[in-house]
C-alpha cells in the first residue's frame, strides 16, 4: 500500500530532515510514527500527501509513484488517503455535514449519493444527530470525529493521521483510536504520527520511531 | 525489511501482520464502490458537475450579497469605468451620424505657371477630365480670376495699378465620388504634380471631409481609452479577488488537501468575476440610460432649431447584449488572470 525506499529529504536552511527511510505498509495495516518533535513525523506524512517531495528515494502509494506524479494528478493522488489533522482543519463557517461532504463534491458525486455517504460516515463516528450544526458549537472530540469522518467519507484506502488526539483528553483519544480500529478492520492501510506513548503502549500495534530523520525502530 | 511487532488486529488469523483479507475482491469493498458509483456513470458524474456549477454559481452570488458595502463599492467602480466607456462609444456613434449623407465637397486646385496659354490650359483640363477619378473639372482663366478677385477681395484699386495680370491659370478637379478617401485624393494629387504646367497644387477639404477626418480621429483616441478602461477594469476585478483568496486561503488549502484539483479551486472565484462583471455592466446601462434621457430633450430641440434631423442614438438590443458579455467576459478573464498566478503561491502547510 506504502512503500519507502531510501527516502531523504532536504531542506536548503534546515539540512536534511528525513535521512534513507525504508519501510513498507501493507494494505489493511495500522502502525504509529512517533518521535520527539523536530524528528521528521509531520514531513514524512508531507511526502505522502505530497505536499512536498523527496529529494532522493522513492515512494510508492497504491501502485502508484509519488515521485512521478505531475501537478495535475497530485489530486488525484490525495483522494487515495483521508488526512486528520490535529487541530481538525474544519471550514468554520460550514455545517457539519457540507464539512464531511466536501471531498464528495471535489470528486463529483451527484447530490443524493453524497447525503447516503456523509450519512453513513457521521454515523459511523457517532454525530448523525448533528449534521446541521457549526463546528464551533461543537467539542474538540466531536470536531476531531468531524475531521475523521470527513477524511473516510470517500472510502480512500489510507488514512494519514497527523497527531489526531493532541488536542484530546485521555478519554477521548482512545475513543478516537477505537474508531481508526475499526477502519483498519475493514481493510484501511493507517499510519497515525503521535508522540503520545502512553496511547501506543496501550495498543498492541507496529510503531515506526524516527529519531533525528532516521527510522531507529520498527 | 522492517517487520511488524503488532498482532492486534482481529482479522488476522495467524496474529501477525495485519493483512488479513487482502487481496481477494470482497476485500477491498471501498476501492470497488468508489469507481462504480463515481467514475462508472458519465451521466451521473455530468448531472453531478451541472449540479455543483449551478450551486457554485449562486453560492459565489450569495458571498457578494453578504458583504453588500464592498460589494457595491467594487460594482461602482467598475460600473464607472463602464460608463466612461460606453459614454464615449456613443458619443462617437451619434456624430457619425452628423457626416451620414453629406456629400464629400473636396476640390483639387491646380495653379499653372506663368507661361501656360489658356488654349494650352483647356487642353489640360479636357485631359484631367478622363481621368476615371475625376467627375468634373473647370477653368477659370487669367482674365476671370482677375475679375472675381475685383469684384470680392476688395483690393480692387491695388490690383489695378498693376501692369500686369499676375494671377495664375487655376484648373478645378472635382474628384469623382469614388474617390473621396485620403489615400486615392493623394494619388490624384501625386499625378497631377507630375504635369509641367502644374505650379502647384492644392487640396481643398470639404467641412464634412474635415469632419469625418476628425471623428476618425476622436474614434481611434477613444478605442486607446476604450483599451486603458478595460484593463482597468481587469485590475480591479483581479485585486477584487486577490483579496478574496486571501479571506478564504485556509479553506482553498483544505480543499487542496483534501483532493481538489485547481479548477474546482478556481470555480467560485471565476463565478464571483463573473457576477462583479455582469452587475457593474447593468449599473453602468442604467447611468447612461439616465445620462442619454436627460440629455435627449436639449439636443434634439438644438438640433430642431437649426433645421436639423438629429437624434440623440441609444445602445441598441445587439449592442446591450455584446455590451454585457464584454463586460462579463472581463470579469472572468479578470479573476481568471489572478488565480492563474495566486493559486501556484497557496502550498498547504
Amino acid at each position: 500500500m506504502l512503500k519507502f525506499e531510501h527516502v531523504s529529504k532536504r531542506y536548503p536552511e534546515a539540512g536534511e530532515v528525513l535521512r534513507n527511510i525504508n519501510f513498507s505498509l501493507d494494505h489493511g495495516e495500522m502502525a504509529f510514527l512517533t518521535g520527539h518533535s523536530g524528528a521528521g513525523k509531520s514531513t514524512l506524512l508531507r511526502l505522502i500527501a505530497v505536499i512536498e517531495r523527496c529529494s532522493r528515494g522513492h515512494i510508492w502509494l497504491d501502485g502508484a509513484s509519488v515521485n512521478d506524479a505531475k501537478t495535475g494528478q497530485i489530486p488525484v493522488l490525495r483522494r487515495k488517503i483521508g488526512l486528520i489533522f490535529q487541530d481538525y482543519k474544519l471550514l468554520h463557517d460550514r455545517t457539519v455535514f457540507d464539512n464531511v461532504a466536501l471531498p464528495l463534491v471535489i470528486a463529483g458525486y451527484g447530490h443524493q449519493e453524497i447525503g447516503r455517504r456523509v450519512r453513513a460516515a457521521l454515523d459511523k463516528v457517532g454525530l448523525l444527530g448533528k449534521e446541521n450544526k457549526y463546528p464551533v458549537t461543537l467539542s474538540g472530540g466531536e470536531q476531531q470525529r468531524v475531521g475523521i469522518a470527513r477524511a473516510v467519507v470517500n472510502k480512500p484506502p489510507m488514512i494519514l493521521a497527523d497527531e489526531p488526539t493532541g488536542n484530546l483528553d485521555p478519554e477521548l483519544s482512545s475513543e478516537i483510536m477505537k474508531l481508526f480500529e475499526q477502519f483498519q478492520q475493514v481493510g484501511v492501510t493507517i499510519l497515525i504520527a503521535t508522540h503520545d506513548i502512553s496511547l501506543i503502549s496501550k495498543m498492541n500495534y507496529r510503531v515506526l520511531k524516527l529519531a533525528q530523520g532516521e527510522l531507529t525502530s520498527d | 525489511m522492517l517487520k511488524a511487532i503488532q498482532g492486534g488486529s482481529k482479522k488476522s488469523p495467524r496474529g501477525g501482520r495485519a493483512r488479513p483479507v487482502y487481496p481477494s475482491p470482497s476485500s477491498r469493498p471501498i476501492d470497488n464502490t468508489q469507481t462504480r458509483k463515481a467514475g462508472g456513470r458519465w451521466r451521473d458524474k455530468f448531472n453531478a458537475y451541472l449540479e455543483l456549477n449551478r450551486h457554485e454559481l449562486f453560492v459565489s452570488l450569495e458571498r457578494l450579497v453578504d458583504t453588500p458595502f464592498s460589494s457595491l463599492m467594487t460594482i461602482g467602480v467598475l460600473a464607472a469605468a463602464l460608463t466612461l466607456a460606453i459614454s464615449f462609444y456613443l458619443v462617437v456613434a451619434n456624430l457619425n451620424q452628423l457626416t451620414l449623407g453629406l456629400q464629400s465637397t473636396s476640390q483639387i486646385s491646380l495653379f499653372l505657371r506663368d507661361e501656360v496659354q489658356d488654349g494650352h490650359a483647356r487642353k489640360l483640363a479636357e485631359k484631367i477630365q478622363l481621368n476615371p477619378d475625376v467627375q468634373q473639372t473647370g477653368m477659370i482663366s487669367k482674365a476671370q480670376g482677375m475679375q472675381d478677385f475685383l469684384a470680392y477681395s476688395g483690393f480692387a484699386e491695388a490690383i489695378q495699378a498693376l501692369e500686369s495680370n499676375p494671377l495664375p491659370i487655376v484648373i478645378q478637379v472635382q474628384p469623382a465620388s469614388s474617390a473621396t478617401e485620403p489615400r486615392q485624393l493623394e494619388k490624384l494629387l501625386a499625378e497631377f504634380r507630375q504635369y509641367v504646367e502644374v505650379d502647384r497644387v492644392i487640396l481643398d477639404m470639404g467641412w464634412a471631409q474635415r469632419l469625418r477626418a476628425l471623428i476618425e480621429l476622436f474614434e481611434q483616441a477613444v478605442m486607446v481609452l476604450s483599451i486603458f478602461l478595460a484593463a482597468g477594469v481587469l485590475l480591479i476585478i483581479a485585486s477584487t479577488i486577490r483579496q478574496e483568496l486571501h479571506k478564504r486561503r485556509d479553506e482553498i488549502i483544505i480543499c487542496k488537501l483534501i483532493g481538489a484539483t485547481d479548477g474546482f479551486i478556481r470555480r467560485p472565484f471565476i463565478f464571483t468575476g463573473f457576477w462583479l462583471g455582469f452587475f457593474s455592466a447593468i449599473m453602468a446601462w442604467f447611468v447612461v440610460a439616465v445620462m442619454v434621457l436627460a440629455l435627449k430633450n436639449p439636443i434634439e430641440n438644438l438640433s430642431g432649431q437649426y433645421d436639423g434631423n438629429f437624434h440623440v442614438l441609444f445602445l441598441s438590443y445587439p449592442e446591450t447584449f455584446i455590451f454585457f458579455i464584454v463586460a462579463s467576459t472581463l470579469g472572468v478573464t479578470g479573476s481568471w488572470m489572478i488565480l492563474q498566478i495566486q493559486l501556484r503561491q497557496l502550498i498547504p502547510e
